[in-house]
């Protein structure tokens, strides 16, 4: 009983996490310019990943797995706002310009 | 349905619907148009890559596959991070972008 409970849990957050993952790449392709996409990639990426590997520790019975899926989320988790935010430091110091529609630039120069 | 059967089922939509999210990631790698979006893109590559040996883990039943997964996120991070030092080094030498 439990267990098909959480089979069902596990297929829901595998779908949801795949959607995410989809609903990033659409981003990437279609929003305007540099920061955008890396809006779109970096926050909705890492939910599509993390869900997935959330159901893979709730299928599992291994403790070891568990802990190695919940170890690749915390490290997703750290790693990708610091892998967006270098890069996009990086494009604007080159001189990037975001899309003419942005109102509000704090960065200065 | 039995939850297995639930399970796999969802695992194999997923499969369709990662392996859709990495063609359009591919699109934006060779449209371009600046070196930022291809690191991006690059970037979403190996995090798709990531979910999608999940889904494997959970289709397959081996555990083994995480640590595939969270080598390739490791690898990945340290692209970009090496990827986004070379644009800002390529700025300071004044180079355009």
């Amino acid at each position: 009983m439990i267990d098909t409970l959480v089979q069902y849990l596990a297929a829901a957050a595998v779908l949801t996490g795949a959607v995410f993952g989809l609903l990033a790449a659409i981003g990437i392709v279609r929003l305007p310019d540099l920061y955008t996409r890396l809006h779109a990639a970096s926050k909705a990426g890492v939910v599509g990943a993390g869900l997935i590997l959330i159901a893979v520790a709730m299928i599992s019975t291994d403790g070891a797995v568990i802990l190695r899926a919940i170890l690749g989320i915390i490290f997703l988790l750290l790693s990708t706002p610091i892998a967006a935010h270098l890069l996009a430091r990086a494009a604007y110091k080159a001189g990037e310009l975001p899309t003419p529609s942005t109102t509000i630039e704090e960065i200065d120069g | 349905m039995t939850g297995a059967e639930v399970l796999n089922w969802s695992a194999d939509i997923a499969i369709v619907l990662l392996l859709i999210a990495l063609l359009l990631v591919i699109v934006r790698l060779a449209l371009g148009p600046n070196l930022g979006d291809r690191i991006l893109a690059l970037d979403t590559v190996t995090l798709l890559a990531v979910a999608l040996i999940g889904v494997f883990t959970v289709r397959t039943g081996l555990g083994l596959y995480l640590d595939i997964a969270i080598a390739v996120a490791l690898v990945g991070f340290l692209a970009t991070v090496a990827l986004a030092r070379y644009v800002l080094n390529r700025a300071k030498k004044g180079g355009s972008q």
